[in-house]
């Protein structure tokens, strides 16, 4: 300490502090400055890349190929984008169990969604695609619920049924029920087009089109849908309402019928 | 002493007031006359005999719920645009119709309930016909004289089937928007007359701006009113014929064994209205019908998945569901087999209904009056034939509703179409065989009973060891009551030689008659009910069962 002290006049001293205090702001720059992120995050995208790839050597590979090119098991992923990852591994379609079935049902996810963004990042890489929403662009602040439902008829009830109930498509395959689909898989299905339905990029249906539909559906089949009129009986219209006539209805009033016929005044025996 | 002072002076002086009225009304409607005659009326007590008054007072709930719609629905087919309150529509381009709908929905104190009643009491209303009328069928109760009633009560269900679906247009929705698109097509297959039909009712090209004022005319006004005046026709058959009976003892083609009009049947029908009006109110409150909120107004660029009509015109829709696309070019002209045959078929299923009394007593020959009523089994050719119709109209119910098996049950709903078509035509025929069948193994049974009585179910151990069951002979009711049926005998072609040796000519009309009628009565086709003498030489003491 006595030899600090000592040389503390001398000439280069303040070089030598001057060069000290630009190495500390220096080295508290380099731990905390945004710039370092940047170098950070392109490793971790490579990271989450290879991490999605081994996913897919495992999960994927044996019907898509190794290398997303597709097979005679199932399409090729090149081009398909994040979005169509992480609606199908999302709602649990892949990986599907057989691809001889009419359709791939939705079931409960096998992956975490942190490994469907590795699955998702891996795929996207292949080739651009459409990328996963954002929170903002379907979540339904700022939608026209009345303008969705108008778009819902025109585009989406032929197969989907007014409120989104689900109805049948030719040879086994069908439009799945609505009911409660995560917005943000109703987003990418229909900027993907999955399975039979066709898909409706922002040339054809614009990003405020795809929030006001996302809008109507929640509010129209969902768990906060209100039915004014009581039970819905599904949904589905006549077909049930005819059924719930005949049974509950009709049965009602045989069952009452019986009842008031068999409580007659009895003659009385002399 | 002072009872007699009371009552003297009211002997002399103005009868009581409940008295005076009724004095009044008779001497100017006749009252008394027909009380006396119509209060006594008897009828017999079963509950299958109260289906028609379930349709009876769910017509009359119809009616009344139907006048408070009217009070706030606007048949017009003007634009305007929603500003009720019911969100998911705000802002929407509707018609008038479909706006006071919504507006009698969500705005309109009661209006919602009243609405779902009167949906709900429709459905009722049409299917208690339909059950009502295969009571009857079964029953034989169309026969003699009872014919013209019959039609009456086909007519009513026909004419409530287009009244309904009339009605089910009104709101202009979706749903039913498509269903109307759906007649406009049955009705431009027609040939040559279907696009003028099609002008003429719509005013112009579909939907134009005619149609819902059209329907409301035709759904509040015309149609009802011809139901109602049916409905009077047949309820004075029904008084003037005497309700029909089921055979057992004391029961005659004669007279009725029941209970009288008044007071019995007054309270039980008044009572039982309530009960139809309160079942119904409770399904209308708890359980929603016909969401049109749920399905947008009518757009014809707009369609929806599982577009089906109410019930009744379900196997319409069937028909033209599970009906191969054919389509001939003629002459310049399209003909589209693919829905005319359908609504040829249509016309056809109900007539076959319709005209069969006429056909039962050309094949019997049959002049009386009946008025006790058949068992199903002791009719085979009949009920088998019944049975074969239903399978018909439940068949095209199923076609009707091929989607929602195909994604209901995970079949292919190109399967399910062609499991329709199939069965279309082995249906009934399986339907027609097994019944028949059914009804003669209940004939011998019923044979069994009579000459050995009862199984007790009680084994009997003989003293030389061997096991018999115990059999308990039939009451004398029960004797009777399962051998009042009479039997017919199949018919012959006669000879065809007179005693001159000249030959008559036999109409092929007469060969398809005996044909059938041994088809009904022959031999294998009823089981011979057991004679006095079987009874007696069995149950005279030989042999113990």
């Amino acid at each position: 300490m006595k030899k600090l002290s000592a040389r503390r006049r001398h000439p280069l001293a303040a070089v030598v502090v001057l060069l000290l205090a630009l190495a500390a702001t220096g080295g508290l720059y380099a731990a905390f400055a945004p710039a370092g992120k940047a170098q950070a995050d392109e490793t971790s995208q490579s990271l989450t890349i290879k991490e999605g790839q081994k996913l897919y050597e495992v999960g994927c590979a044996s019907c898509h190929g190794t290398g997303g090119q597709g097979s005679s098991d199932g399409p090729s992923l090149v081009g398909v984008g994040a979005a169509a990852v992480d609606f199908q591994v999302g709602t649990g379609r892949m990986p599907a169990s057989s691809s001889q079935m009419a359709q791939i049902p939705a079931k409960k996810p096998i992956y975490t969604q942190a490994q469907i963004d590795q699955l998702a990042a891996y795929v996207a890489s292949l080739g651009a695609g459409p990328n996963v929403p954002t929170k903002e662009q379907y979540s339904k602040e700022g939608a026209d619920i009345a303008k969705g439902g108008e778009l819902f008829r025109t585009n989406c009830a032929q197969c989907h049924n007014f409120t989104g109930k689900g109805g049948a498509l030719t040879k086994g395959k069908y439009a799945p029920s609505l009911e409660d689909v995560a917005p943000k898989h109703i987003y990418e299905a229909m900027q993907t087009g999955p399975q039979n339905m066709p898909s409706f990029p922002d040339t054809t249906m614009t990003e405020k089109n795809k929030k006001d539909i996302i809008a109507y559906l929640n509010a129209v089949n969902s768990s906060e849908t209100e039915n004014p009129g009581g039970l819905e009986l599904g949904g589905l219209g006549p077909v049930s309402e005819g059924l719930f006539a005949w049974i509950f209805g009709l049965g009602a009033l045989i069952a009452v019928a019986v009842w008031v016929a068999a409580r007659t005044a009895k003659a009385k025996k002399s | 002493m002072s009872t007699e002072a009371n009552e003297a002076p009211r002997s002399r002086g103005k009868a009581p007031a409940g008295e005076r009225v009724a004095d009044w009304a008779d001497g100017r409607l006749g009252i008394y006359s027909l009380a006396k005659a119509n209060m006594r009326k008897v009828f017999p007590d079963h509950w299958s005999f109260m289906l028609g008054e379930v349709c009876l007072y769910s017509f009359l709930i119809i009616i009344l719920t139907g006048v408070y719609l009217t009070l706030f629905f606007h048949p017009s087919m003007n634009e305007v645009e929603y500003h009720g309150s019911y969100v998911p529509l705000q802002g929407q381009l509707m018609s008038e119709a479909f706006n006071s709908t919504l507006h009698i929905s969500f705005d309109v104190r009661g209006g919602l309930l009243i609405r779902q009643i009167h949906h709900w009491a429709a459905l009722i209303f049409l299917a208690g016909m339909f059950v009502h009328m295969m009571r009857v069928f079964f029953t034989g109760a169309f026969r003699k004289p009872r014919e013209v009633n019959w039609l009456f009560g086909f007519l009513l269900f026909v004419l409530g089937m287009f009244t309904g679906f009339t009605g089910y247009s009104l709101p202009d929705d979706l749903l039913s928007g498509t269903g109307v698109r759906f007649t406009e097509g049955a009705i431009l297959s027609m040939p040559i007359v279907g696009t003028y039909i099609s002008f003429f009712l719509f005013g112009g090209q579909f939907p134009g701006h005619d149609f819902v004022a059209r329907f409301y005319s035709i759904h509040i006004l015309l149609l009802p009113g011809i139901m109602l005046g049916l409905v009077v026709a047949h309820l004075i058959l029904v008084f003037y014929h005497k309700h029909t009976q089921f055979a057992g003892p004391g029961k005659k083609e004669t007279n009725v064994v029941g209970m009288p009009l008044l007071p019995v049947y007054m309270a039980k029908a008044g009572g039982f209205f309530f009960l139809v009006f309160g079942v119904i109110a409770v399904i209308a409150a708890i359980t929603q019908i016909n969401p049109i909120w749920a399905m947008g107004p009518y757009r014809p660029d707009q369609v929806s998945t599982g577009a089906q009509p109410d019930w009744y015109m379900g196997f319409a829709e069937g028909l033209v569901r599970y009906m191969p696309g054919w389509e001939v070019n003629f002459w310049g002209h399209t003909l589209v087999l693919g829905v005319f045959i359908p609504l040829v078929l249509f016309g056809v299923v109900l007539m076959a209904i319709a005209v069969y009394p006429f056909i039962e007593s050309w094949v019997t020959g049959d002049k009386r009056e009946h008025h006790i009523l058949d068992r199903p089994r002791n009719a085979p050719t009949r009920t088998a034939f019944g049975v074969a119709w239903v399978t018909v109209y439940m068949i095209g119910l199923v076609g009707g509703g091929n989607d929602l098996w195909a994604t209901h049950f995970h079949l292919s709903i190109n399967q399910v179409t062609w499991f329709v078509r199939i069965f279309f035509f082995a249906g009934p025929v399986i339907a027609f065989i097994a019944t028949k069948r059914i009804c003669l193994g209940l004939q011998r049974r019923d044979k069994e009973k009579v000459l050995h009585g009862r199984e007790t179910g009680i084994i009997k151990r003989l003293p030389h060891g061997e096991f018999i069951e115990v059999h308990e002979p039939l009451s004398q009711e029960q004797l009777h009551t399962l051998t009042a049926h009479h039997q017919y005998e199949p018919a012959e072609i006669g000879p065809t030689v007179d005693e001159n040796g000249v030959e008559r000519k036999v109409k092929p009309t007469e060969r398809l008659r005996v044909k059938l009628s041994n088809a009904y009565y022959g031999k294998d086709n009823q089981i011979p009910k057991p004679t006095v003498d079987e009874y007696k030489e069995i149950t005279s003491g030989h042999g113990h069962h």
